[in-house]
């Protein structure tokens, strides 16, 4: 029977126009705001790494004190260089990797073409394996090849794009910023939104790295940081050494735990290292550590902005007042039908027939309305930039699974909100029906 | 086939309480064509929507076809009314945006019946009438006889054990009421049960048996005198009009 009312529901549309007109209409621009806002959200309140985010853990310790910490005696949310190396010489973890962006200028080979600019992050060998970063030609590099400093590079396949034609260029030199690098990886596509391991210098959002340089490579060229630095009390530091012995904090951490028993030790770690700091006389203040993994760290850096939160509230507040006036026009639409109601039961039909026929009558509204809603949402999604920030607007977009849930939820929705006209329909009493015509 | 005995219908309000049938009591047998007259508000409409199962009734017994339908539930009257009972209107009822196959449809999609039998059933129905030629026409296409013969057309495609018939021809001038008058007989005459509620003397006395029912209770025609009352004031309205 459902083809039978799926019909029956197509021929309906086209009965009261102007009625069901509005109903599509009230259905797809309620659909459609909601699924534009919906679309940022996503884009930006999803895991990023869904696999491995209960496992991954940034340290953070405090090294300002509490005059001149964050909000709440929040520890600074990077950390300095010290504090940094410390906790790599410790090795108390699984795995554990330092990370900072780098900005560079890649000089192409033969002079032919101009410099590209460059940004991407020195980091250590676990980032890798750690992150899973996905490798379409070689791989990350050693433990040792972070001990000897090496000038190994792992580039991004857009660069690889760019300078090699998309060929496997892994043992090809590349010359970043007037010294050459010997590429070891170039890696697939990977961009994990938001950025969650380094929000401290993103935000969580930007485009998709160029390279990955070996840490200790950057730290004897001397490279100062391409993101965020931040610093407490007066800057007297003039030399390389002694901006590293500063207070500054520039180095995002991360480490790898496996369970529970792991964390506590390691967050116990952190502790007494504090404590060893305060004992040195370098703090004077009591140990004040954090170890949160992604998703905790994601909320507590607010990852997902206020104004996504909200206008996705609104929208939906909007899609109900737009279901609650559908509830009305469908219970209109039915009810003038309720002889045809009548005969349909004197007929054969059961209650149950004639609800069912409504729902799936109400079904065909939500599907047009869908489809209106849809082609809203193209355009809504197209100009989000209006509600949000570039970079965050740029994340939404209509993708397979968008389409799928903006049909599903105004079929859904709709059908939903029949329940009560369809009800109505159903209770029509046949004798009384017939009686008045 | 119909048996209605001591049967009652009590409409209440809060305030009162309106007999439309009283101990009401009818034995239709199988392949009968019985006439149901009375004047307007005697209750025949209501004996006629009990028949078929689209409204309770508040005492009393009724047997269908030896099926005692006073504890069906919803789904067993729908599925009664779907295989044993045609409905015939005076306004025939046609759905407006469904051609008339669609229409002769209906009742067999309830049935859950598959399209090869549907459509042989409701072909066969539709030249029964004389209306094959006119299945993809729409109700609106079609003059009032030829609404009604869909709508008998309709009633027939099910086979059912009883048609019941609700002024079938109050909205037809004299010829197409002839015409559909002559077709109830026919289908009579094959052995359908009918019930045939009217105002009309002239069809009433075509029918087989002729029911009288006055403020809600079949009586005795040779005694009652609002009978002999009732049916000289239709003979003179027949004759104003």
């Amino acid at each position: 029977m459902f083809g039978y009312y799926f019909q029956l529901g197509l021929r309906s549309l086209r009965r009261n126009p102007a009625l069901t007109a509005l109903m599509v209409m009230a259905i797809g621009f309620g659909v459609a705001a909601s699924m534009t806002t919906y679309a940022v959200f996503r884009a930006v309140s999803g895991n990023p790494i869904p696999d491995r985010s209960a496992r991954l853990f940034t340290p953070q310790i405090d090294a300002w004190g509490p005059q001149q910490n964050l909000k709440g005696g929040e520890p600074a949310e990077a950390l300095g260089y010290v504090d940094a190396m410390a906790l790599m010489r410790a090795n108390e973890a699984k795995r554990q990797t330092l990370l900072y962006p780098v900005q560079l200028s890649v000089i192409p080979q033969g002079n032919r073409d101009l410099p590209l600019n460059a940004n991407g992050y020195a980091v250590t060998s676990d980032f890798f394996a750690m992150f899973e970063v996905p490798f379409r030609y070689g791989s990350g590099w050693s433990g040792q090849d972070d001990a000897a400093r090496t000038a190994d590079v792992v580039i991004s396949d857009e660069l690889d794009q760019k300078l090699f034609g998309g060929a496997d260029s892994v043992g090809q030199t590349l010359n970043l910023g007037g010294h050459d690098y010997r590429i070891v990886g170039v890696a697939s596509h990977w961009n994990p939104r938001p950025r969650f391991y380094d929000l401290f210098s993103t935000g969580g959002f930007a485009d998709e790295p160029d390279i990955y340089m070996v840490f200790n490579r950057a730290l004897d060229l001397q490279m100062r940081t391409g993101g965020r630095n931040s610093c407490r009390g007066s800057l007297s530091f003039t030399t390389w050494q002694e901006y590293l012995q500063s207070n500054c904090v520039w180095i995002t951490p991360w480490v790898e735990l496996d369970s529970s028993v792991d964390v506590a030790g390691y967050r116990r770690f952190l502790t007494n290292y504090a404590a060893e700091q305060q004992h040195a006389g370098r703090f004077n203040w009591a140990p004040n550590v954090r170890l949160r993994d992604v998703m905790q760290w994601m909320d507590q850096e607010q990852v997902v902005p206020p104004e996504s939160r909200i206008s996705l509230a609104v929208a939906l507040g909007f899609f109900v007042i737009c279901l609650v006036n559908t509830i009305g026009l469908l219970l209109a639409k039915f009810m003038r039908r309720a002889g045809e109601i009548g005969v349909r039961r004197a007929l054969g039909a059961t209650r149950g027939e004639i609800y069912a026929q409504y729902l799936i009558e109400a079904g065909t509204v939500g599907l047009t309305g869908g489809l209106v809603g849809l082609l809203l949402t193209a355009v809504g999604v197209g100009g989000v930039s209006v509600l949000f920030r570039p970079e965050i607007a740029k994340l939404a977009r209509l993708d397979p699974s968008l389409v799928a849930l903006t049909l599903a939820v105004a079929i859904v929705a709709t059908v939903m909100a029949a329940f009560y006209p369809a009800w109505r329909a159903a209770h029509v009493q046949p004798a009384w029906q017939l009686k008045s015509s | 086939m119909l048996k209605m005995t001591h049967l009652s219908k009590v409409y209440r309000t809060e305030v009162v309480e309106t007999y439309a049938l009283r101990d009401f009591n009818i034995d239709v047998k199988e392949g009968e064509f019985v006439a149901v007259t009375g004047p307007s508000g005697s209750g025949k409409t209501t004996f006629l929507t009990i028949a078929g199962l689209l409204e309770t009734f508040t005492g009393g017994t009724y047997h269908l076809d030896n099926i005692e339908v006073s504890q069906l539930d919803d789904n067993a009257r729908s599925k009664i009314r779907n295989e044993k009972i045609g409905f015939i209107f005076q306004a025939f009822n046609l759905i407006p945006d469904l051609n008339v196959f669609d229409n002769v449809e209906v009742p067999l999609r309830y049935r859950g019946m598959k399209a090869p039998e549907r459509k042989e059933r409701i072909m066969g129905a539709l030249e029964r009438v004389g209306l094959a030629s006119r299945a993809k026409h729409y109700p609106a296409e079609l003059s009032g006889g030829q609404q009604q013969r869909v709508a008998i057309a309709r009633a027939l495609a099910g086979s059912p054990r009883l048609l019941l018939a609700d002024e079938p021809t109050g909205n037809l001038d004299t010829q197409m009421a002839r015409g559909v008058m002559e077709l109830l007989e026919e289908i009579h005459r094959e052995g359908a049960t009918i019930v045939m509620v009217t105002h009309d003397p002239e069809l009433a006395a075509r029918a087989q048996r002729n029911v009288h029912i006055i403020d809600g209770q079949v009586v005795d025609l040779a005694e009652d005198p609002r009978f002999h009352a009732h049916v000289v004031e239709a003979r003179q309205g027949q004759g104003r009009s």
